[in-house]
């Protein structure tokens, strides 16, 4: 394995690490403004709250690791991407600091502030929306360089199909992810009634997200006729994928095994995503940039990778104790004891 | 929109975002380390008081957090949209830093949120302690990562720039650049100083309003020790930094300076106004520049005559470098009067007016980190990379920038409004007195 392949694949195991928590982050926010407007904020928001309190900034993280080490390991992505991306990705900034930060001031500030439970709620949905964005142009088509400079062209983007089926597949898997993993908390937490509300949730978003997941492949087999020849190529991914999918579905109608299907759940979209980027190989924007022409110079690549594994070797246990502490550690999953600063 | 005009708005945008992002950056770095110097205090002295102290910043801390990671999550992708040229060149010799910011970032977020949620979960306070460690090290190193990044911008090095083309690129020499030393010292240093005066001018702010507790005297004590100690380091780091600034950048300082021409026994140029090339009220001390720039009163400091026009940044830095320069020795001053008045028991360091100074002296630091910052960075123009990329060169060709402006904008206020009124509805809604009392009701009464 070549050190462009080994940085691209450090770089989309963090953005799946970073579409996972944040899901469940996005999503529990929506949950939470939802059940708020349905009068069933009682039964959602303490659940909600414990799992998120300790672990919101870490989400972000994610967020951050993943455009800096992209940038890093290969800048030319600054000059297309950067170029290209100001209006959705400051919109997508707006929104992500409107959540954040009013995600804080309720939680910490303000208990029970309906204005900024809301504010937080809608800004977490449309945020994987404005973030998908950057999906739709890896694909290539709505780019042109004019000049020597690209340049993005909205109208095409706007009424793409191809956009607003990646929109509404990043809506749609958001509330599935989120509610998954929700309904294993709640039910570790011993929460019958939480528990069957998002087990409900789950199951309603189960279908749509299959649905817009197969729809957007179809949809590339006419934008992007390489890209499609990829994905056929990579079918046994996709079929893993989709089987584990029927599993989570299964397990939560059965209602058991919650944590077994919230496993299936992560297993299903790791398959889809890295066979999604396997696919998209070796293009980083399609067909301008390559994760070869783009990659960094072999001195700075090295350092990368070395403190990257130095980083990792500090981040592995503390993550490790930040799950023991609050994620898996009983008495805490089940509110005995709230010992918020 | 022109490419002029990108330009324009981009460093509009640009300055929006850091000035109001340094004001919860600064906060987020100095505050870890008063929280772990109050609960350690309050380990040794086994005194409650100073635990609560640590525990009521905490409280607050979270909020200033919450809007420095998303301003900095900002900055850190406009760094991209808006200086994509920029980006795609000092990327391949400065990403390493920015790399390491992340990881100190993820450190720091993983052990705050253990500390926030552990409060007398263990027996023990000093293994709580131990928990602040890491966040106060990941809070001060991801600001000594990052302004490697800029201190690698006013010097960069560590490449050899061959017809356009970057080559021999050592990530390492990049971040040892000459300004880096200063640079990092002076902000990490800053950052302490200013939070200490922010809690010093929130105690002292009580004391007047009524609240005549212990607790207030014994965090406005702490704070303005400690805030003493580090003004004291950020005066001599600031003269450091006049050195290196003669040696390596001569024509900041000389801007900063109205040092128009260059010559040996410089005088230093206090306040003031510029009319045209005359330099009008203001008080000159003679050889003061020259021990500044190199140790030697008759040394010869370069002027601005040394360089072409287009190469000078704009003379307003002067007045930043003044009221920079101003608040930094009167907070020294006050600190240090009020730090002996205590020892001494001096009745004035406990009168009204002298603590509206105390209080005056919180948002007066934060103002001349702001200054500071304009100053570093303003006087770098007209260069992004000093001596290799121009400012025009660097920005986006995108037509969009001017609106973005207008919406990050009212982020900001949006935000800034927010973080002030939760803060005042947190600690108004629950005083000392009563948490106090709280605690004394669950514990049965061990506390002073």
């Amino acid at each position: 394995m070549n050190l462009e392949i080994l940085g691209i694949s450090v770089l989309w195991t963090f953005l799946f690490g970073y579409i996972l928590v944040g899901a469940i982050d996005f999503g529990a926010g929506f949950f939470n403004a939802y059940s708020l407007l349905t009068g069933r904020q009682r039964i959602l928001t303490n659940i909600i709250q414990r799992y998120l309190s300790p672990v919101w900034e870490v989400t972000n993280v994610f967020l951050v690791f993943f455009f800096v080490g992209i940038i890093g390991f290969f800048p030319k992505t600054a000059f297309y991407y950067g170029t290209t991306l100001l209006v959705p990705v400051s919109i997508g900034i707006i929104l992500l600091a409107i959540r954040g930060s009013y995600y804080a001031f309720e939680t910490y500030g303000a208990r029970g502030h309906k204005g900024y439970s809301f504010m937080y709620g809608i800004a977490g949905i449309l945020l994987p929306a404005s973030l998908s964005i950057v999906l739709t142009i890896s694909e290539g088509g709505f780019i042109e360089i004019v000049d020597g400079a690209p340049v993005l062209d909205y109208w095409l983007l706007f009424t793409s199909r191809l956009t607003w089926s990646i929109v509404v597949l990043s809506i749609a898997a958001t509330l599935y992810i989120s509610a998954v993993f929700l309904t294993w908390y709640a039910n570790k937490a011993r929460d019958v009634e939480a528990t069957n509300l998002l087990r409900k949730y789950a199951l309603v978003w189960a279908l749509p997200t299959m649905i817009t997941a197969g729809g957007i492949i179809f949809e590339l087999r006419i934008h992007n006729p390489a890209h499609y020849s990829n994905i056929q190529a990579l079918w046994p991914m996709f079929l893993i994928s989709f089987l584990m999918f029927i599993g989570t579905v299964w397990l939560l109608w059965r209602k058991r095994s919650y944590g077994v299907a919230f496993a299936l759940l992560t297993g299903q979209f790791l398959f889809a995503f890295f066979g999604y980027g396997a696919s998209h190989y070796p293009y980083l924007l399609y067909p301008y940039l390559t994760i070869y022409d783009s990659f960094t110079n072999p001195a700075m690549a090295i350092s990368l990778v070395v403190v990257f594994v130095l980083g990792l070797a500090m981040l592995i246990p503390s993550l490790y104790l930040l799950m023991r502490l609050f994620l898996f550690d009983k008495d805490y999953v089940r509110g005995k004891g709230d010992y918020h600063a | 929109m022109g490419n002029e005009e990108a330009v324009f708005y981009s460093r509009v945008l640009t300055e929006l975002t850091l000035s109001f992002h340094i004001i919860y950056a600064t906060i987020g770095v100095g505050i870890p380390l008063m929280i772990m110097l109050a609960q350690w205090v309050g380990i040794k002295k086994n005194d409650e008081h100073y635990i609560l102290l640590a525990r009521r910043w905490a409280r607050g801390f979270v909020i200033t957090v919450a809007v420095g990671v998303v301003t900095g999550t900002a900055i850190g992708l406009q760094l991209s949209l808006l200086w994509p040229n920029f980006m795609e060149l000092a990327g391949n010799v400065i990403a390493l830093p920015l790399f390491m910011e992340t990881f100190a970032f993820f450190f720091e977020a993983i052990f705050l949120g253990i500390y926030l949620y552990t409060w007398d979960r263990f027996e023990n306070q000093k293994k709580h302690l131990l928990l602040l460690i890491p966040v106060a090290i990941g809070a001060s190193f991801s600001a000594v990562f990052i302004t490697i990044v800029n201190a690698f911008m006013n010097a960069p090095q560590g490449f050899d720039l061959v017809n356009g083309e970057l080559i021999n690129i050592n990530p390492l020499v990049a971040m040892l650049n000459p300004a880096m030393p200063t640079k990092v010292a002076h902000v990490v240093v800053t950052c302490y100083m200013t939070a200490a005066f922010v809690l010093a001018s929130i105690a002292a702010y009580r004391l007047i309003k009524g609240s005549n507790h212990e607790y207030h005297k014994k965090a406005l004590f702490l704070t303005m020790k400690v805030g003493f100690i580090f003004s004291v380091a950020a005066a001599l780091i600031g003269d450091f930094s006049g050195k290196y600034l003669a040696e390596y950048q001569p024509e900041k300082l000389a801007a900063a300076e109205w040092h128009f021409e260059t010559e040996g026994n410089a005088p230093l140029i206090l306040y003031g106004i510029l009319d045209g090339e005359e330099v009008k009220y203001a008080f000159k001390i003679p050889n003061a520049l020259s021990i500044l720039a190199h140790n030697i009163p008759s040394a010869e400091v370069i002027g601005l005559d040394q360089f072409s026009e287009d190469e000078i940044p704009p003379l307003y830095i002067h007045y930043l470098f003044d009221i920079m320069v101003t608040i930094g020795v009167w907070m020294t001053l006050l600190s240090a009067v009020y730090w002996t008045g205590i020892k001494r028991g001096w009745k004035m360091v406990s009168t009204k007016w002298f603590r509206w100074l105390i209080v005056l002296g919180g948002p007066l630091s934060m103002l001349a980190i702001e200054a500071g910052w304009w100053m570093a960075e303003v006087g770098r123009q007209p260069w992004i990379l000093r001596g290799i990329m121009r400012v025009d060169e660097a920005a986006t060709t995108s037509g969009h920038v001017d609106t973005m402006l207008v919406l990050f904008a009212g982020l900001y206020i949006v935000l800034g409004i927010g973080s002030v009124v939760v803060l005042r509805r947190m600690f108004r809604n629950n005083s000392v007195e009563r948490e106090i009392e709280d605690r004394e009701m669950e514990k049965g009464g061990d506390m002073r």
